[in-house]
């Protein structure tokens, strides 16, 4: 199916195909495409793009280095600046990163950055170099996307990493949160495995704080990196909300993609809904509702702002659209109604937008006398997360902020001589290249600290 | 021995089993009333059960697991010197009896086997303990000779009357609490029971600790799924727990909840074991 979005379309499978099962959505470019694309690209000598990159991928080098063919090469210069290409040129928002730096975006469309960085990932099996140990040794809190970063710059650097894991497989968000159909796991699985041959070794079942407490980690590494994200759900706090049917995000998509729930052979039970209403309206949202539509529910997602305050990747919107899913904007839960302890409905209200809030958007008001009822079966709260408090409870002395974010100076260090943090467990919440970006900066200013690197 | 292998496996009734389980990182760290989550196999979910014992040298713990389900099946089918996928631990919050110095340990069925470490901890300290065992019928009973050597009183009451007394532990626990003295109470089993005790103490005043058995999937508080209202908030069983005030505790409510996956469950069950139960 070619895609009005881009000129150069990459393959998208056919939504009607596509959401009776889990595989892959978007297939990113072929050959052809990709060549054609990168000859879009003018190599600008400023090159904007690579300033709205959190890590700073080399950007126009890749691009031109594809435009001549030579994809190995692509990949190598990626590699220099970002160690997950394949994850970032799926999920990363190009539009309000790169792309949205992209001066071609000026007259026409930007570059297809995230395609082609996909493209280059896919298609060429490069890999950083192990180094020699220089005997230095750092611990890893946590193997999401900000623990992964800085885990491989370190090991490229000679650095002997250990990475520890509370869940049984490693990749944190990237294999518990994002479903399978925008991330393969195989994939997830193909770039641990490449750092385990870089030399980081990987401890699964292991839960700081509770199977090993964070002080032992001081003592024995040289540096500790906390990368725990922002794992806590949120609910509403409305009436109902306890009842059987209504879930986290994180629950929902917990059991469907880390435990394969849509997978008959997984034992792991989950609960398929006939009508399913999803609050919220950013990637987790997106991410629940066609996971819910696979799983074979008709869906509805509600949303208190407007089309316009979605935060969501405009493709996942598009995406979900294309699927099928139903949106109720401007439209809030207040109570949540159940019958023999299951959910039968959920009561709304309309919403407008009043006066620009401390965030800059428009805060959403509730419509007096406008409550109605929307019958469903399962209720999904996808309201965003905060920082998991297991750790930071566990770890005396270690500062943090509001909601119990971990505090931190420029380079990504925490008042404890040595620890670091990046990633959801700073920042409350944000993207895997944000993550990435902070374990990067860490681990730079970690080998800064010991004299590898100027 | 390989990490997650199941060291010792003994069956102590009928349908329930002790495994004794190489994770070394758990046995070094647990205390009494945590617990730890599982996965049979790579197919596996994320059950939890809670510690009935720890080795520290050797490296092990112990759960003791009734076969009701797909996982506890496919677990009993594993033979001594298998090796588990995952053993995760300890989570959740250690026993805190406080200074309680005379305590009334209540266990129904599958949970005698969770107070029995608490039991050996409060005699060790020299507090006077009195244990009540419920089951529903005589070789359900669970280590009496144990709870024997480590309580001042043992009662045993059989809901069929085939050994002890006749009747539920409710019963033989008025009978205590109208003869005084006691400070505390400790009740773990199923929720019906630990609702009726928490309804009977309550008209004593005597404080009671319930262990809730909710579902679970990560365990470490980022799905949300084992939230119970205590006190009018919600909690997390797996973090703020699992031992909560029970009078505090919205049984009703966590019964409702314990039901979310059982018509699943059950069909599962019955993929695995060709139908019968």
């Amino acid at each position: 199916m070619k895609d009005e979005f881009f000129a150069n379309a990459p393959r998208v499978r056919d939504a009607a195909e596509r959401i009776k099962d889990f595989k892959e959505v978007c297939l990113g470019f072929d050959a052809e495409s990709a060549r054609a694309e990168a000859t879009r690209c003018l190599g600008c000598k400023n090159a904007p793009c690579v300033a709205g990159c959190p890590v700073g991928v080399k950007i126009p080098a890749f691009i031109s280095l594809i435009k001549s063919g030579d994809i190995q090469g692509a990949k190598r210069t990626i590699l220099m600046d970002n160690s997950l290409p394949a994850v970032c040129g799926r999920v990363c928002p190009q539009e309000t990163q790169c792309e949205s730096a992209c001066v071609r975006g000026k007259a026409s469309r930007p570059v297809s950055i995230g395609l082609l960085e996909r493209l280059a990932a896919d298609n060429a099996d490069a890999r950083p170099a192990p180094a020699p140990s220089n005997g230095k040794r750092a611990a890893v809190i946590g193997s999401g996307p900000a623990g992964l970063s800085f885990a491989g710059e370190l090991a490229a650097n000679g650095v002997e990493v250990t990475v520890f894991e509370a869940f049984h497989k490693f990749g944190g968000v990237l294999v518990y949160g994002i479903p399978e159909f925008r991330l393969p796991k195989s994939l997830v699985a193909k770039e641990t495995e490449a750092l385990s041959r870089l030399g980081v070794r990987f401890v699964k079942d292991a839960v700081i704080g509770k199977s090993i407490m964070p002080a032992q980690l001081v003592k024995e590494y040289d540096a500790v990196f906390i990368g725990t994200g922002a794992g806590l759900p949120m609910f509403m706090g409305i009436p109902g909300e306890n009842l059987n049917g209504v879930f986290s995000a994180n629950e929902y998509l917990t059991r469907v993609n880390l435990m394969r729930a849509y997978d008959t052979n997984a034992d792991t039970p989950v609960f398929r809904a006939k009508k399913a209403v999803i609050v919220g309206a950013g990637n987790v949202a997106m991410d629940s509702a066609r996971t819910a539509l696979r799983m074979g529910a008709d869906v509805t997602v509600v949303y208190r702002r407007g089309r316009e305050e979605m935060p969501a990747r405009r493709e996942e919107i598009k995406h979900a659209e294309e699927e099928g899913v139903r949106f109720e904007l401007l439209t809030n839960p207040v109570a949540v109604n159940g019958e023999n302890g299951f959910v039968k409905s959920v009561t709304v209200i309309s919403m407008r937008l009043g006066e620009p809030d401390a965030s800059g958007r428009r805060s959403p008001v509730p419509v007096e006398g406008s409550e109605r009822e929307i019958e469903c079966d399962m209720l999904i709260m996808a309201l965003g997360t905060s920082p998991n408090p297991l750790l930071v409870s566990a770890f005396e002395g270690l500062a943090t902020g509001r909601k119990g974010v971990i505090t931190v100076d420029e380079n990504g260090m925490t008042n404890v001589e040595n620890v670091y943090a990046g990633g959801d467990a700073v920042t409350g919440s944000s993207t895997v290249i944000s993550a990435m970006g902070q374990g990067k900066r860490a681990a730079r200013a970690f080998l800064k600290k010991i004299k590898l690197v100027p | 021995m390989k990490t997650f292998e199941i060291v010792r496996k003994r069956a102590l009734s009928p349908n329930t089993i002790s495994y004794e389980l190489y994770a070394p990182l758990v046995a070094a760290a647990c205390q009494s009333g945590q617990f730890v989550i599982l996965r049979v196999d790579e197919d596996g979910e994320r059950v939890p059960f809670t510690v009935a014992d720890y080795d520290r040298a050797a490296g092990t713990v112990t759960v003791i697991v009734q076969t009701v389900g797909a996982t506890t099946y496919k677990l009993s089918k594993m033979e001594q010197g298998g090796v588990l996928a995952d053993v995760v631990g300890p989570l959740g919050k250690p026993t805190d009896l406080g200074d309680a110095q005379n305590v009334i340990l209540v266990g129904g069925g599958i949970g005698s086997a969770v107070i029995y470490p608490q039991a050996a901890a409060l005699k060790n300290a020299g507090r006077r303990v009195s244990v009540i065992l419920g089951a529903k019928t005589k070789e359900l009973v669970i280590n009496e000779e144990g709870f024997a050597a480590r309580s001042d009183r043992l009662i045993i009451t059989t809901d069929d009357g085939s050994y002890g007394r006749k009747g539920f532990v409710t019963d033989a626990l008025k009978e205590l609490l109208d003869e005084g003295g006691y400070d505390a109470v400790f009740a773990v089993g199923p929720l019906p029971m630990m609702r009726a005790v928490c309804r009977l103490t309550g008209g004593y005043g005597v404080k009671t600790i319930v262990s809730m058995n909710s579902v679970m999937v990560d365990g470490t508080g980022m799905c949300g799924c084992c939230r119970v209202t205590v006190g009018g908030k919600i909690k997390y069983a797996c973090v703020d727990g699992p031992e909560f005030d029970g009078s505090l505790v919205d049984f009703d409510e966590a019964i409702a909840r314990s039901l979310v996956y059982r018509q699943a469950e059950q069909e599962h069950y019955c993929r695995l074991t060709g139908g019968k139960r």
